[in-house]
């Protein structure tokens, strides 16, 4: 792959005995949305937390913009978030902040803008999510898919160079579910970023991403655009991208380590 | 062997907290930079944990002054040393129960909320989303609780012995019929600024820090899950109390 703005090589990541990644290398090139796949468990947001610096590999190396997260001392790991949007499972919203406030606090802490630009600009993203005019509206009073996208809407206020998704369609309804869908393709889109997307929605993941890696057992089993991985044969890509219950993916626990009900991605 | 070493960690694991504790310190105190957004957030932790520890910090003070009195004039009586009362009562508020109980009562009011407040938001991930977004949980969150204890706990204190002395003023003049002069007379003479209110004020402050930084620091490292959140503020209670008291003596025994 060509310039790659997320290069992971040969990582290792354990916890206690148990080894969640091994040897996991991937490219993940500028300006595409890319999924990173597989089972409950097998340790796909682990990956996100490895790219956004919250974890380090025992063994390997993460380069983001050309930067080695793992070895950053924490001012400098902040100053490398500042290009990285992060939208969490359950959308994280501060719970004591109005929807206006939530979308505002990255500007606020990491611009100069006046009230007014930090207004017009907070209007403008939430209207781009479909969100006008909730602005006073406190999170509590959100469905799970409006605070999904006044989430999606903070990720990308400060307009950074990746945005890291876990689970973004997690608990949603059809038509939920598909209007981020939607989302995050014209987000993508319009503002030239690289998405990187943890799921295992095998359907939805057909329709939005450009790229799939599959991880199972700790390892990167398979890669390549959703067309291919449904057309590959290994008989552990056919099982995940089937959902069939018959196949090597174990689903029972310690049955084999890195996979099922161990512990469940975030 | 392994039992062994299993008793050795169950040794060491409060040196480890309290060392883990002491750098959690030097990483908020690290963290303060002179600029308009602590200030206001300051203020307004002030506000949530001071200004509403108001009301139950004025009724345990006026009833603890009333009691403190009936006790004192009791005893005093048998010596015929009952006009003594005022200094007895003074002393005992300004050098050590006003400090130390509202201390506790504040880490009963404000610490275990502090608490929840911080582990709510680490369980919610509200505090990973502030890392992911390049901004410093302990500089936003913790340290403006913090400082808010530091500063709220001598204010407090001075509440309550105002409403303590109220308290013994209502049941010695009022009650048992003191005379007023001696008692106001006894007071002012026989309290020193720097020895007894002073005293009084050192300790509250130690005691503002040392509840809050409890507090925050155990909300902050809270498992993230509801029984973590419960834990974290039953250990707040618990450890602030029982440190409050020990650093009491430790004070005194300085001070004295």
């Amino acid at each position: 792959m060509k310039d790659p703005i997320i290069r992971i090589r040969n990582v290792h990541f354990q916890r206690g005995d148990k080894v969640v990644l091994d040897d996991v290398s991937m490219d993940i090139g500028r300006g595409g949305i890319v999924a990173i796949m597989g089972p409950s468990g097998v340790g796909k947001t682990t990956i996100l937390r490895l790219i956004s610096g919250q974890l380090q590999p025992s063994k390997g190396s993460i380069e983001v913009n050309g930067k080695q997260v793992s070895k950053l001392s924490r001012r400098k790991l902040y100053e490398c978030r500042k290009d990285i949007g992060v939208l969490l499972q359950n959308g994280a919203l501060f719970t004591d902040l109005t929807v206006f406030e939530n979308v505002a606090t990255p500007l606020r802490e990491h611009t100069d803008l006046g009230e007014e630009e930090i207004s017009e600009r907070v209007t403008a993203k939430l209207d781009s999510v479909g969100l006008a005019g909730t602005e006073e509206l406190m999170p509590h009073s959100l469905s799970g898919g409006m605070a999904r996208r006044v989430a999606l809407a903070r990720a990308v206020i400060l307009n950074p160079k990746i945005v890291l998704f876990d689970e973004p369609m997690t608990g949603l309804d059809p038509i939920a579910m598909s209007t981020v869908g939607r989302l995050i393709r014209e987000t993508n889109d319009s503002l030239g970023l690289t998405s990187v997307i943890v799921t295992h929605n095998v359907s939805q993941m057909k329709k939005l991403v450009d790229y799939c890696f599959i991880l199972a057992s700790a390892k990167l089993i398979a890669e390549g655009s959703p067309q291919e991985l449904m057309r590959n044969s290994d008989p552990a890509v056919d099982q995940f991208m089937n959902g069939r219950v018959e196949g090597p993916i174990s689903f029972k626990y310690r049955e084999d380590a890195g996979n099922a009900t161990a512990s469940p991605g975030r | 062997m392994k039992m062994e070493q299993t008793r050795k960690n169950k040794l060491l694991a409060p040196i480890a907290e309290t060392g883990h504790c002491g750098l959690f310190l030097m990483r908020m105190l690290g963290s303060i930079r002179l600029e308009r957004q602590l200030l206001i957030s300051t203020l307004q932790q002030t506000y949530l944990i001071g200004a509403r520890s108001l009301v139950i910090i004025m009724i345990c003070g006026f009833f603890v002054g009333m009691v403190l009195s009936l006790q004192s004039i009791n005893a005093l009586q048998q010596f015929g040393a009952s006009d003594q009362v005022s200094l007895l009562v003074g002393k005992s508020l300004f050098r050590e129960l006003g400090p130390v109980l509202t201390a506790l009562l504040f880490a009963g009011r404000a610490g275990t909320s502090i608490a929840a407040e911080i582990g709510l938001m680490k369980a919610t991930s509200q505090i990973e989303a502030m890392q992911l977004m390049a901004i410093d949980p302990v500089q936003r969150i913790a340290l403006p609780r913090f400082l808010a204890g530091v500063i709220s706990m001598p204010l407090l204190t001075a509440m309550f012995n105002a409403f303590a002395l109220l308290g013994a003023v209502m049941f010695s003049i009022g009650v048992m019929g003191l005379d007023p002069g001696i008692f106001w007379s006894k007071l002012h003479t026989g309290i020193y600024f720097t020895k007894d209110f002073m005293g009084g004020v050192w300790k509250s402050i130690v005691f503002g820090g040392l509840v809050s930084l409890i507090a925050v620091y155990f909300g902050y490292y809270a498992k993230p899950t509801g029984e973590g959140v419960g834990t974290a503020t039953t250990r707040t209670v618990v450890l602030s109390s029982v440190l409050v008291l020990i650093f009491d003596f430790i004070m005194t025994s300085f001070l004295i």
